[in-house]
């Protein structure tokens, strides 16, 4: 079942989490691209990669070790330490 | 609500009065009474044939019914008498039937209401409408820990919150005198109008007892109070942060500390009402680190700093001293950073001990800065008895260590009100380290150890800066 609390706050932000900013642009910026290990879901990466190196911007490949769970800790550490955005495959 | 005429009774099998009064409400059901029985956790119970199955507690929670059995006596739909437990004379009175229960003891008394055991009668005040809370219901995702969504909400002082559900926002209500909607002030910095029912979700998250509420209020009144200046405090590179002392009867009853260990960690009273007024300041006034707090360091004691008087000393208490009237309970906010022991083991006369503690005081700030901060010495049982057996009393102490601490200008080579102490410094004579009235002594601590502690507070006071506030706590 769903828990309901109430705000403690001024209530000034929305009641849902509000997901960060979108960059203006992503010139200059690092972008991961996570595999979380569902079938060909390196396919389509791949494909994005390329097209992206292609147009000189700077990639780095993580992958989750399955799609059953979510990624462990250390992984996402170190995709938020090297990364300014993420593209994740998350379909088969 | 609308009730059916005749006799109507509340019962419960969990109740041993109830069985015990089963073939009495066979009884006057076969007397031709109209009864209807509501039954709260079977509806096999009563064998009678107006039993109603009210296990959801509807019924229980409109007629407030808090102990079974209950018979109530309705006409035309509403009540016109209750009774409770078991008496016969008085069930036979009630009915008008003589011989009632002949065979049964005299005298049963009932047992709790179902609808009034705890956490029950919260969820039955949220389902049928006893409480509506004003503040905004945030649904926490499925799957996700509720203490760890309060942190990433951005709801946490760093340590873990009480996740505010409606039923424990409810309890706290129960704890104040106040109605939930009862706006205390505005909280800085976004000058946010505080409501009560933020005060109990925010002294919840914090870890308060409903009965710590009336402190937190009377704490959050007088922060807000514009002599204290809790914007400026907030805003401040200077480390200070809000402290609460409080005197009277409820430091006792809610059971805080002023002994051992009086000012760290330990006691959840001390612990949770100095976080409920740090938490208010950061969720309802948007006062966060690093942004409207500019504080370069902080100190351990912005997470919440409270703690309680020891009042069985032959000294005015802080309360007192301060207007509030005898035997009411208060509590006294100042602004403050760390704190600084003065030990002294050899003084067993108070001139002794006054030169010690006017030396160390000297030390706040700066060695060489008059008139800044203002302080609060706590002084320790063993340090307080050597001033109670030679008969001192705290306006004399507080006098004594005034006189202590007039500091020869010429000694001074910084100031921090250029206008005057900065001329006074070139023009020479003696300035007075502290302010009138910047010096307050308290007595707390444990019984062993000739220590004195000096709490100094933010560097700006008097009508430019911060200034203690006393406020009595209503309950």
């Amino acid at each position: 079942m769903t828990q309901i609390l109430l705000d403690p706050t001024a209530e000034l932000g929305a009641a849902d989490r509000e997901p960060l900013a979108k960059p203006k642009s992503i010139e200059g910026l690092t972008i991961g691209l996570l595999d979380i290990s569902k079938a060909r879901g390196d396919v389509f990466l791949d494909r994005i990669d390329a097209q992206m190196q292609q147009r000189g911007m700077k990639t780095l490949r993580f992958k989750k070790p399955t799609f059953t769970r979510p990624a462990p800790t250390e992984l996402l550490q170190e995709i938020a330490q090297q990364c300014d955005v993420i593209v994740e495959g998350l379909a088969d | 609500m609308n009730l059916p005429d005749g006799l109507v009774a509340v019962v419960k099998r969990d109740c041993p009065t109830c069985l015990l009064v089963e073939p009495v409400l066979q009884s006057i059901e076969q007397a031709g009474t109209a009864l209807t029985v509501y039954t709260q956790d079977d509806p096999s119970f009563p064998a009678v044939n107006g039993c109603i199955d009210d296990t959801s507690l509807e019924k229980s929670f409109h007629l407030s019914i808090e102990t079974v059995p209950t018979l109530i006596r309705v006409n035309g739909g509403r009540e016109q008498q209750r009774i409770i437990g078991w008496e016969r004379d008085e069930w036979a009175e009630f009915t008008g039937i003589e011989s009632l229960g002949a065979d049964l003891p005299p005298y049963r008394p009932g047992c709790g209401s179902k609808s009034v055991e705890p956490n029950i009668a919260e969820a039955l005040a949220i389902k049928y409408g006893g409480f509506t809370p004003v503040a905004r219901p945030v649904e926490v995702p499925e799957l996700e820990d509720d203490v760890e969504y309060c942190f990433e909400r951005g709801w946490s002082d760093g340590l873990p919150v009480v996740p505010p559900t409606q039923e424990r926002v409810y309890r706290m209500l129960a704890g104040c005198v106040q109605s939930a909607d009862y706006v205390v002030g505005s909280v800085p910095p976004n000058l946010v109008p505080l409501t009560v029912e933020k005060i109990a979700i925010n002294a919840l998250m914090a870890g308060c007892k409903p009965e710590y509420m009336p402190v937190v209020i009377a704490a959050v009144e007088a922060a807000l109070d514009p002599a204290f200046c809790l914007h400026g405090l907030l805003a401040t590179t200077w480390h200070s942060g809000p402290m609460l002392v409080v005197n009277g009867p409820i430091r006792e009853a809610i059971g805080m500390n002023w002994r051992g260990n009086a000012l760290g960690q330990g006691n959840r009273a001390n612990s949770t009402i100095g976080r409920a007024l740090q938490l208010i300041v950061r969720n309802v006034g948007g006062g966060h680190p690093q942004f409207a707090d500019q504080s370069t360091f902080g100190h351990p004691g912005k997470l919440g700093f409270c703690f309680a008087e020891d009042e069985s000393t032959p000294w005015e208490a802080l309360g007192a001293e301060r207007g509030v009237e005898e035997g009411r309970s208060s509590v006294t906010i100042f602004s403050a950073d760390g704190v600084q022991g003065v030990v002294d083991q050899s003084a067993r006369e108070p001139d002794g001990l006054i030169y010690s503690i006017a030396g160390s005081l000297r030390a706040v700030n700066h060695v060489d800065i008059a008139n800044a901060s203002d302080a609060v010495i706590v002084v320790g049982p063993e340090h307080g008895r050597v001033f109670d057996q030679a008969g001192w009393t705290k306006a004399q102490a507080t006098a004594a260590l005034h006189e202590q601490l007039q500091v020869p200008a010429q000694d001074l080579g910084m100031g921090t009100d250029e206008d005057a102490a900065g001329l006074q410094i070139k023009s020479g004579g003696l300035l007075p380290k502290f302010r009138d009235g910047g010096l307050q002594l308290v007595r707390a601590g444990g019984d062993a150890g000739l220590f004195s502690a000096i709490i100094p507070g933010w560097l700006m006071k008097g009508p430019l800066g911060t200034n203690p506030v006393t406020k009595e706590i209503h309950q």
